[in-house]
């Protein structure tokens, strides 16, 4: 059904806080790189879709689309801007996708990028707040950082989970974010440094929580008639085949679900992406998951069927999520230590899984991959997309 | 200023009206158009108990714009005895004796001002209950 969709080329700024960029640089940075990584000549683009979150918020910059276009040198062409909050990155590269595989275009360009240290904290938190409920949840103090550790606390008192084993998470995520020259804290650290860590929102200590920082990634896709066309055939190693890519909504506040410790859309957009993609959670190399906090990556295992319910951080202790494990997460840093540049995100955890099927990912290799699933969530999994990615 | 954007909500803030579903009896908050649970339209205004539970809570240290004064403050999701959960800050009460169950009714409270000459906004918050 639909034209089979390849990622062509990857580009990617290193994570940090880049007060010397602005948004359109950083944007401009990943796309140069991927452009230059595809070798495709720039007049085939046919489409531009941005995936951001806070410009409009903190630098009340809106119409992204064709600004980036623009800047690119890629006018007339079309170009969109994605906001779905944290998951603006990989709703972009499914609308890309989808257009390529409609038929209606061969090329595309996706970038994700944001830039959040421009401002300080409380403008940031309260940006970031906007993917939640404004009327009835920010306008009486909550972040959304306090969302996750009201979800942390009640998953901790259910599920009979302590701090030490959700802290399992961000120990891997720096592991692996060492050897990431892209990943924004390189440095490894231990279930006691953040259990020791200050407080954001009880129970969720700095450790347990991805950064306020700056980045940008960005992906060409091409459709096979183009990946011919043009030669890219020759070059199997570069491309890396879309298996799949689904999409699911979920209510944005925890309160209003039936079972908040139940992320429902990430369930079910994963079981689709399973579905189309004709595979099962076994046969997944690697998985890019969502850790913006570290709640997140146990609930965001279970919904995807790795582990039962209340069973996420059992992976951890047992070592499966590391490189050499049944299910490795995070493979070069995760949201954690890579860094969560919001509206990026979700094209950085694609750029991921791509050099990891190209056998580009160094020290943190994952042996034999051969299929890399990543999924990104806006707010707290109200929206969730998955891709599963296959090596040609 | 946002007047009308907070009057808007005043029902809500003050009376903690949600809606009820004339079809299955759904009990929502906020107030919603479609009932999530039946997909019906048919829906009245309801003021719900101003009573029910800690389901969970937080301290915010890290608060976001507008809220910096109030910090360190307690947030919780409230399990209302009513059935629906309403996101909250609680109130009158040490952050350390704060625990998952604890009894909580509603108060009407200042939940922040629009600088010095600006609208104060007024809503609700949660208090445990005495005895």
């Amino acid at each position: 059904m639909g034209n089979n969709v390849y990622i062509a080329g990857i580009g990617q700024t290193a994570v940090s806080e880049h007060w010397d960029l602005s948004f359109r640089d950083l944007a401009l940075d990943a796309i140069i790189r991927a452009i230059k990584d595809s070798e495709i000549d720039r007049k085939k683009i046919e489409a531009l879709y941005v995936g951001n979150m806070l410009a409009g918020e903190l630098a009340q910059q809106e119409h992204l689309g064709a600004l980036i276009a623009d800047h690119a040198g890629l006018l007339p062409i079309e170009a969109t801007h994605i906001e779905s909050a944290c998951s603006s990155g990989a709703d972009a590269m499914r609308r890309a996708y989808l257009h390529i595989k409609s038929g209606e275009i061969d090329c595309a360009l996706v970038v994700g990028a944001e830039q959040m240290t421009d401002v300080l904290t409380p403008r940031a938190t309260v940006g970031l707040a906007g993917a939640t409920d404004a009327d009835y949840e920010v306008a009486h103090g909550f972040s959304f950082v306090a969302i996750n550790a009201l979800l942390a606390r009640r998953y901790m008192y259910e599920h009979n989970v302590k701090h030490e084993d959700l802290a399992l998470f961000p120990v891997n995520s720096h592991a692996n974010a060492v050897h990431n020259p892209y990943a924004m804290y390189r440095n490894e650290i231990s279930v006691d440094t953040v259990l020791k860590a200050p407080r954001v929102c009880d129970p969720i200590s700095v450790f347990d929580s991805s950064p306020i920082c700056d980045g940008s990634a960005a992906c060409i896709l091409i459709s096979e008639e183009l990946m011919r066309d043009i030669g890219m055939e020759k070059r199997k190693d570069h491309c890396v085949s879309i298996a799949s890519s689904a999409c699911a909504t979920d209510t944005l506040t925890l309160s209003a679900r039936e079972d908040p410790l139940t992320l429902k859309a990430a369930k079910i957009s994963a079981e689709n992406a399973y579905k189309r993609a004709e595979v099962e959670p076994r046969d997944i190399d690697l998985f890019e998951l969502h850790d913006a906090f570290s709640i997140m990556s146990a609930m965001s295992l279970e919904a995807c069927g790795f582990a039962e319910r209340g069973k996420g951080c059992t992976l951890a202790k047992e070592g499966q999520i590391a490189l050499d494990g049944s299910i490795p997460i995070c493979t070069m840093g995760g949201l954690k230590a890579r860094g969560h540049p919001v509206g990026a995100t979700g094209v950085y955890q694609i750029v991921e899984c791509v050099e990891q099927l190209r056998g580009e990912a160094g020290k943190n290799q994952v042996k034999d991959a051969e299929i890399a699933m990543a999924q990104n969530f806006g707010g707290s999994g109200a929206t969730v997309i998955t891709h599963i990615l296959r090596r040609i | 200023m946002e007047i009308s954007r907070n009057w808007r909500l005043r029902y809500q803030r003050y009376m903690l009206e949600g809606t009820k579903c004339l079809d299955c009896g759904n009990l929502s908050f906020p107030p919603r158009r479609v009932c999530p649970r039946c997909g019906s339209e048919n829906y009245v205004p309801r003021g719900l108990k101003p009573e029910g539970e800690v389901y969970s809570y937080t301290l915010v240290t890290s608060p976001p714009e507008h809220f910096e004064s109030q910090a360190p403050y307690p947030v919780a999701m409230i399990k209302l005895d009513d059935g629906p959960i309403v996101s909250a800050q609680l109130t009158d009460v040490n952050y350390e004796d704060v625990k998952i169950g604890m009894r909580v009714e509603m108060v009407t409270r200042k939940l922040r001002a629009y600088g010095k000459n600006g609208l104060i906004i007024y809503g609700y918050k949660f208090r445990p209950v005495e005895g």
